[in-house]
């Protein structure tokens, strides 16, 4: 034990001392923060899953590893290699699991974030770049600025062919469903709730980063008259509301509020319009916020408005991993994609 | 000896306001429902004529607010007698249900349900099962030492235990996935009744009605289980069985609405103060009277929770910001009728 501290120890002196980080030219990161950009670009340490994400569809040999390792079906979707690398813990402004002198060891040429540029993460990044010496780039992770982010990113690892051609493929995706949304006037947008949780109470709030894809759909969520983040409402509220859709990303509710005689006389459970996300191998529709999500658009676009998406889910999908993830799923894995598996 | 209203006083008191509450809950709801509805649908029940209501009214009535109007009014009349029947048997106005470590129990169980990915049932399962297990390891640990106050040492484990068990719900809260679990375990330990239905009224009737019962049963013998542990000896009861019967029962009600709504404080220290300030100490009248108005109590507190915004207000958020007060205005208005 003694050993691993001071061998980390001696990691951050050589890293603070390392000259590739003096020369290097700096870049103006999505908070304003000036990174230095690394001149040898080998290990990239993801502070959450966006960015792990984020870098492992961009330059996937560089990501250290992951916040959360990998498990299960999520592996047969990703890079072998790539997928089975360590779990990393979190590095974010709370909830932080990452031991520094770890986080040493590894000694990583870059620590990136992707998310929220608000104060609090902006100072764990520039304490924790002062602590290590190893430049810390915060990158936006909003669902608007992922193209922006992924040309940023590029020039920060170096990878600017290949960012560009992800960033395009997004902003095709959004560019697309805008139009088609915005034909739709308002009272032919169907009235969506957005259920999470086991007994499916838990929402998200009008502007919550959980229904930023549904209500960049156009869709009108339910609980957007309140303007905030996840909260539980009772389930008469949700018959008040009498929702045309449900979508939701818990299996076990997903399964239950069919058979469920509370749940009977919602309109959305009553015509059969209650929709279990796919998972496979990250989110489509809530969390992690990132690239993930993309697909999800597409697969919102054909429940909320069938005539308007007519593309074929399964090629989509078999295109959108192949490019994004590394690796071809065939119609099998797809379909337990498409059908919500864990 | 005459205390405020008397025995008989106190139950009408705690039946009327139980009765208007109930009124009121079934009157406002986000679901424009209202009392009258109410009474057609139950004669329509009755009768077995048609109601003329929406399947949706009905639904409201019978698989939503109504479960919920029962579930609050066990949980508030569970956590009540609990927390009278525990004040007396600590000598302590200051103690509540949950001293012995029965909510931080349920809180780990449930923490770790949620953590594990299982469904409602499970959740409530290990809740349950973590309360009851919490007091008893409380239980064991204060009554092997076998020196000084045994009610002091009793409640001390109780402390020590419980922050152990809190601990052990901060580990869980740092290992849970932040996107989906962590948020769960956070709505969890808040308090709610939003998702009680039907099927929850049995799992919770069954254990808050036997342990009511022996409380109720008890009541008699907690006035000489309140004065200090030698007089009772001199008085020739055996303190043992009894202490041992009323925590047991206490800790079952407790741990059945913690399993069912979640962590909700205050309602067991508050009202068995204000029972107090109605009938005064006698444990006789105290305990019906509280049982009373903890359900009427509870049952308002949780339609406002409901009602008063589209999204629910966290019940322990609301009994807090409530209790607070309320307790403050009690022990500067009811200082004379302790003991």
């Amino acid at each position: 034990m003694s050993v691993n501290r001071r061998a980390a120890v001696v990691g951050g002196l050589a890293s603070i001392a390392a000259p590739h980080i003096a020369r290097a030219e700096t870049l103006t990161d999505a908070a304003g923060r000036a990174v230095a950009i690394p001149s040898r670009m080998e290990r990239v340490f993801p502070a959450g899953p966006p960015a792990a994400i984020t870098h492992y569809t961009l330059q996937p040999r560089t990501l250290l590893g992951w916040p959360r390792a990998n498990r299960g079906a999520e592996l047969i979707y990703l890079d072998p290699d790539v997928a089975t690398r360590p779990e990393l813990g979190r590095l974010t402004g709370r909830g932080n699991t990452t031991n520094l002198e770890v986080l040493l060891q590894l000694r990583p040429d870059l620590i990136l974030d992707i998310g929220s540029t608000a104060r609090t993460f902006v100072e764990t990044a520039d304490r924790v770049q002062a602590q290590t010496g190893i430049p810390y780039a915060l990158l936006d992770g909003r669902f608007e600025a992922i193209p922006a982010s992924y040309r940023l990113h590029g020039r920060l690892v170096g990878e600017t062919a290949r960012a560009e051609e992800l960033a395009r493929f997004c902003e095709d995706i959004v560019a697309t469903c805008r139009s088609r949304v915005a034909g739709v006037p308002r009272e032919r947008r169907p009235r969506v709730y957005y259920a999470r949780g086991p007994r499916g109470l838990d929402t998200g709030l009008g502007g919550s980063i959980n229904v930023e894809t549904i209500e960049f759909m156009g869709a009108v969520n339910v609980a957007g008259g309140t303007r905030g983040g996840l909260a539980t409402v009772s389930l008469e509220q949700v018959f008040a509301w009498d929702p045309e859709v449900i979508i939701t990303i818990d299996r076990e509710f997903a399964g239950a509020v069919r058979r469920d005689p509370s749940w009977a006389g919602v309109r959305a459970v009553t015509e059969g319009r209650v929709h279990l996300s796919p998972k496979l191998p990250f989110g489509w529709v809530d969390f992690p916020p990132s690239v993930n999500r993309m697909p999800g658009l597409i697969w919102l676009g054909k429940i909320l408005y069938p005539s308007l998406f007519p593309e074929d889910l399964v090629a989509f999908t078999r295109d959108f991993y192949a490019r994004f993830y590394h690796r071809t799923p065939n119609d099998v894995q797809i379909a337990a994609v498409l059908e919500g598996r864990e | 000896m005459r205390h405020g209203i008397g025995a008989l006083g106190g139950i009408a008191l705690g039946t009327a306001m139980l009765a208007l509450s109930v009124a009121i809950a079934f009157s406002v709801g986000r679901f424009p429902v209202g009392f009258a509805d109410l009474v057609r649908a139950l004669w329509a029940a009755a009768s077995g004529a048609p109601s003329g209501l929406s399947p949706a009214a009905e639904a409201v009535i019978f698989n939503i607010r109504g479960p919920r109007v029962v579930a609050a009014i066990l949980c508030g009349a569970a956590l009540a007698v609990a927390g009278a029947a525990f004040q007396g048997l600590f000598r302590n106005p200051l103690v509540s249900p949950d001293i012995l470590g029965a909510s931080s129990g349920a809180a780990l169980g449930a923490v770790l349900g949620i953590f594990l990915s299982l469904g409602i049932f499970g959740i409530q399962a290990l809740a349950f099962g973590g309360g009851l297990l919490a007091v008893a390891l409380v239980y064991m640990i204060g009554s092997s030492i076998r020196s000084g106050d045994t009610v002091l040492i009793l409640v001390l484990t109780g402390v020590v235990v419980g922050s152990l068990l809190g601990a052990g719900v901060g580990l869980m809260k740092y290992l849970a996935d932040p996107y989906n679990q962590l948020p769960a375990m956070t709505f969890w330990l808040l308090g709610s009744l939003a998702g009680t239905d039907r099927s929850d009224l049995a799992p919770l009737f069954g254990p808050i009605a036997l342990g009511t019962a022996v409380l109720l049963a008890l009541r008699w013998r907690m006035n000489v289980l309140s004065l200090p542990e030698e007089e009772a000896r001199a008085l020739g009861l055996a303190t043992g069985p009894i202490r041992i019967a009323i925590v047991a029962a206490a800790t079952l009600v407790t741990s059945a609405s913690v399993a069912a709504a979640g962590i909700i404080g205050w309602v067991g220290l508050i009202v068995p103060h204000m029972a107090r300030f109605l009938v005064g100490p006698a444990f006789g009248r105290l305990m019906p009277t509280a049982a009373l108005l903890g359900g009427g109590y509870m049952l308002a507190i949780d339609t406002l929770a409901r009602s008063a915004a589209q999204v629910e207000i966290p019940l322990g958020i609301l009994t807090a910001v409530i209790g607070t007060p309320v307790f403050i205005w009690l022990l500067a208005s009811s200082r004379k009728t302790w003991t």
